[in-house]
Parts: structure tokens; sequence; C-alpha cells
């Protein structure tokens, strides 16, 4: 058990300090230099000028030092918690920035994820080996994953936002009411977080469902349940047992999809306006603010990989296999 | 050669959501006329084709009959479709027909360099690791699982926002750069269970060299598998394109499907009803990724005769 944590761990380890250094690398090694880039948007011709403009940017991203130094300090930063100003909200420290959006697209994507994967299997599994449901309803779940988020995000918000008029288009409440935990503004809250949560929602519920339905016919096709229909056993048994042990794949597949799905609620987010992670990282684009961006960058780096360790100890609780084996192992 | 021990194998090598093929290769070996058999009949590759060929026929030959530019301001600014212009124009006049078959164009064109690039690295790590065994299989395996986590949309989303220039083939090579880690664990664990077979052990004792082996015994026994993972690829680095060109990152010369979305929202032409501006390269999308996964299916059922009938 330890050990296959402790190796999980180290994987996770190398690839926090691998985003890291892709994070220190990135401005550094890429073509073309954005100090360049900042002295020329201050549109000052006096050379003097320039030569000052650019001492004093390569004092203050800390490119003054040797490589290694930049490189240790980097990390120095990083541990204490330190990822520097944002320019878009100047003075705001990036930290602060990140706090505030986190909640919002915490929001989003807990529910939207735990919702959709429930939901999408339950359907696959139903829908497996049923003729018409099979013939009429998966390929809407087909349509739905071949659905970039946005697109359905934008159709979302034209149809039941701006035609419709039910729910509000953007933000994440009335900018009439002041946050408090009253009522009226959570149920104003709730108002604008159903449409962005349905977009997410439906997408990855295309996905789970195909899955779940095609793994499901593996799972009938397999000798257990041959065996157990040929003894007689009711449809509905064998069903519980294929979709028992169809739910592993699914699990690992959950970890698999998280990046698609963080990027999902990023353009989610900037379709509805809403202030969590994906619209800041749209607004550090438009201002190129680079500190903004790159904090954000570990900080979805963080949260997938805290995501994937949460989902590798589920799957050693679900499948007693892996317990076994563990076990067996460390012994 | 037990077929059933390799179908039985998709639900294990834990591919199931939409990434993911789920099924493996069943044996080449059938004779190819019977494979075109069942392909014809199949209505799900049959239909999956025609609108994959139809659309890619539109982006391959549609912008040189219709030579509007897709940049350039040409007419009434808002018009809705029908009359002078098919599909409407954009809030600054720009042909909207013109912009939908460009960037039909450019979506292919990722789709077929970044999930062609994947492939490429996909199936050489994976071969290599599956074969080779040992210390290679031990590193690449590393490298494929600290990939596997890191959120590639994120990394290149910090890639692209550093580039002053970026065309769609350096987004594609990006792309395909960043998104072969679960193809390359896929045919890993396929080589894996090939490598131990007794025609393989017979190619090795003879002497021929590992990448003889690798290209003519184990690659021909998975090659459905390939081409299936292929196309996923194809499918999801179009997806990743038009993500990054939603957020702004996209080409900043040319057109996409992506893009078209972008500056439909940054111009708020939802809050100018104008659909026609962000209903086309959406419904471009789907359709073409759409109809690349049910042709997955359609092949799958194909290739595994077990999941033929119905």
């Amino acid at each position: 058990m330890r050990q296959y944590f402790g190796r999980k761990l180290l994987i996770y380890a190398l690839t926090f300090f691998a985003a890291v250094t892709i994070n220190w690398m990135i401005p550094r090694f890429m073509p073309g230099d954005p100090i360049q880039g900042l002295v020329a948007r201050a549109q000052v011709a006096d050379p003097a000028s320039v030569d000052a403009m650019n001492a004093h940017y390569r004092n203050l991203f800390g490119l003054d030092v040797p490589v290694w130094e930049q490189y240790m300090n980097f990390w120095g930063a990083l541990l204490r918690g330190d990822l520097g100003l944002s320019i878009w909200a100047f003075p705001t420290p990036v930290s602060d920035l990140i706090v505030r959006a986190i909640p919002y697209t915490l929001a989003l994507l807990i529910p939207a994820i735990l919702l959709s994967w429930w939901a999408g299997n339950r359907f696959g599994a139903f829908a497996a080996r049923r003729k018409w449901l099979d013939n009429t309803i998966l390929p809407v779940g087909y349509i739905l994953t071949a659905t970039p988020y946005m697109w359905l995000a934008l159709l979302l918000a034209w149809s039941l936002a701006i035609v419709a008029g039910i729910f509000p288009v953007s933000h994440a409440y009335s900018f009439s009411l002041t946050p408090s935990w009253s009522p009226e503004f959570l149920g104003s809250l709730l108002a604008h977080w159903v449409l962005p949560f349905a977009s997410l929602f439906l997408v990855m519920f295309g996905g789970w469902a195909i899955g779940m339905r095609n793994l499901i016919i593996y799972e009938l096709e397999a000798d257990y349940s041959n065996y157990l229909l040929a003894l007689g056993a009711r449809g509905k048994l064998v069903r519980d047992y294929a979709f028992r042990n169809a739910v592993l794949p699914q699990i690992t597949g959950l970890a698999l999809q998280l990046g698609t799905i963080v990027a999902g609620a990023l353009v989610t987010e900037i379709v509805f306006s809403y202030p969590g992670i994906g619209y800041l990282i749209l607004q550090a684009i438009n201002s190129q603010d680079f500190f903004l961006l790159q904090g954000v960058f570990l900080f979805i780096v963080l949260g997938v990989l805290i995501a994937n360790f949460i989902i590798d100890a589920v799957y050693t609780l679900v499948d007693p296999r892996t317990r076994v084996r563990l076990q067996g192992a460390g012994a | 050669m037990s077929q059933a021990d390799q179908i039985s194998l998709p639900a294990e090598s834990g591919g199931a959501a939409p990434g993911q093929p789920a099924a493996p290769a069943p044996v080449a070996a059938r004779r190819g006329g019977d494979t075109l058999y069942f392909a014809l009949r199949n209505k799900k590759l049959v239909g999956g084709l025609i609108v994959v060929l139809a659309l890619l026929v539109l982006g391959v030959v549609g912008p040189l009959v219709h030579t509007n530019s897709p940049t350039e301001y040409l007419g009434t600014p808002g018009q809705s479709p029908g009359g002078e212009w098919l599909m409407g124009t954009t809030m600054f006049g720009q042909d909207v027909l013109a912009q939908f078959l460009h960037g039909l164009r450019s979506t292919f064109l990722v789709g077929a360099l970044g999930g062609g690039l994947a492939a490429i690295v996909g199936m050489a790590v994976g071969f290599v690791a599956g074969y080779r065994g040992g210390l290679v299989d031990e590193v690449l395996n590393m490298l494929t699982n600290i990939l596997l986590v890191i959120p590639t949309l994120a990394v290149l989303i910090i890639i692209a926002a550093y580039l002053k220039v970026r065309g769609v083939m350096v987004e594609a090579l990006f792309i395909g750069f960043t998104s072969w880690p679960w193809a390359a664990r896929a045919v890993r664990s396929q080589t894996l269970t090939l490598a131990s077979r007794d025609f393989v052990d017979l190619a090795r004792l003879s002497g021929v060299p590992t990448w003889k082996i690798i290209t003519r015994d184990i690659a021909p026994n998975m090659s459905s598998y390939l081409f299936m993972t292929f196309i996923l690829l194809f499918g999801g680095a179009v997806l990743a394109a038009a993500t990054l060109d939603f957020i702004g990152l996209g080409p900043t010369d040319g057109m996409s499907l992506g893009l078209m979305l972008n500056n439909a929202v940054r111009w708020s032409a939802l809050q100018l009803g104008l659909w026609w501006w962000f209903v086309p390269p959406g419904l471009g999308i789907t359709a073409v990724v759409g109809a690349l996964y049910v042709m997955n299916v359609g092949l799958d059922e194909v290739f595994n005769p077990r999941l033929r009938e119905m």
C-alpha cells in the first residue's frame, strides 16, 4: 500500500517539478523577449531611457543574476507563496486574485464532474444493448462529446438567456446586490450558476454515457456474464455485475480526462464572464499579464495533481483487487 | 491465436471516456475483402465517412470557389443570411461563409498535422517501451505518466501566450507534441501483449532487427487499433485548437473556426443576436469531431465481429 502510494506520489512530485520548470523556462527561452515588448509598449525613443528601462525590468524580473540562481530564486519565491504582482489588477498579488477566483471555478467544476459522471454512467449502462435507446439516444451522446464546451455554452446563453430570458447571461451574481448570505443573493448566485453548470454537465455527460455503454457491452460478452446467464440468472443481476466491473475503467477515464475538463470549464467561464480561473486567464492574456498567467498555470497543475491523487485513493478503495495485490506486494 | 483474450482487454487498458478507443486490435490477418464487405455495410462508418469527406471537400475546394477574403470588410455589417451574403456578415461586414470555409480548412490542417504528429510520437514511444521493456520502458513510462497528468491545455496556453506570431502550423506542432501520452500508453499495453507471441519470438531468434520486428510483425497486427487511435487524436487536436483559438491564442494570421467564435464573443454577437456568426463555426467543429467519433464506432464494429450484430 505504502509502496504504491509512494510511487504515485513520486510521479506527482516529478510532474510538479516538471511543470514548475516549464513555467520557468518558457518566458526565458521563447523566441522574442518579453522585456523588449514591455519597453516597446512604453514608446520611448530616447536610447538612454530605453537602456534604463531595460535594466529596470531585468532587475524587476530578477534576470540580472546567473541562470541557475534565477531558477533557485524562482523556487524560493514559489515556496513562499509569492507568485508576483498582477499587471492587470496592479498591485494585487497574483495569489490573492487566484484565491478569490478559485471558489467560483470549483463550484462549477465539482458538481458538474461528479453529477455528470454518475448520471452518464447510469444512463450509459441502462442504454447498452437496448435497441431503440442505443440507436436513438446514443448518437446524441456522440454529438455532445464532440461539442466544443464553449459552443454549447454559447448556444445555451443565446437561447435560454438572451432569447428566452429565463437565466441571466453573465457574471456570478447580479451587480445590484452586495454579497451576503441573504436568500436573495444566494438565489441570484444560483440563477447565474445554472447555465455554465448545465453546459459543462451536458458535454461530459455524453462522454461518460458512451464510455459506459461500450464497456457494458464488453462486459456482457465476458465469460462470467455468459456463465451467469447460462445458470439462469436474471438479466438485471448480470447487468449489475457488469456495471461494477465497467465502473473501474471509468474511474481511470475520469483521471485521464481531468485536464480536458478543466480546459472546458475555463472556456465556459469566459463565455459567461464567470469570475473564476478561466476569466482570469482571459484577462491575463488580454493585458499581457504573464505573472498572472503563470500563477494560474501552476495552480491548475496543482489542482489536477491533487484530484488525480484523490482518484487513485478512491480506486484502491473501490477495486478490491488492487488492495489485495498491494498488500501482497507489501508483505 | 485466441481472439477472446484480445477482446477482453480494452476494459483493463483503461479506455472509456471519449479520449480512448474502447476496443483493441483484433488481428488484421483477416482477408481484406471480408473487412471491406462489412465496412461498406456499416451505417455508422459510411455515414461518418460521408460527413467527414463532405466537410473536407468543402474546406479544400470551398475557398477556391468562393474567393472572398475571410478577413476583409466587404459588405454591410451585421447582415443576416440570405441574398448576396449566403451566411450573412459579421459586425464588421466580413463574409461569414468565407470565414467558415477557411476555418474548416485550418480545422482539418490542425487535426491532420497535430493528430498525425501525436500518433507518430505516441506510437514510437509505445512500441519502444512495450517491446524493449526494462530500463527503457521504465524511463519512457515515467515520462508518459508525467505528461499524462500535466493539463496539456494549460501548457499550450502558456506557450502560445509567449509567441508573438502564431500560425496554424505552429499550433498543430505544439498540440501534436503534447497530446501523445495516452496514445503511447495504449500502444504500449497492446505491444506488451504482442511482444511475447511466438511469431515475434521467432523473428527475434532469427536475428531480425528490432525496428523491423516492430514495423513488420507488431504494427500490422494492431493496425486497426493504430488507425482508430489516430482518429481520436485527430478529433482531440481539433478540439484543443478550437479551445486555444477561442481563448484568443489562435492563429494571428488566418482564420479558424475557434477564432470565429472568439471574435463573435468579443464583439458581443450574442447580445446583438448575430447568431449566424457563432452557430456555424461550432456546428462545423461538432460535425467534424462527431462524425469522426461515430466513424470510430463503425470501425470498431467492422474489425471486431463480436460487436457487429444488433
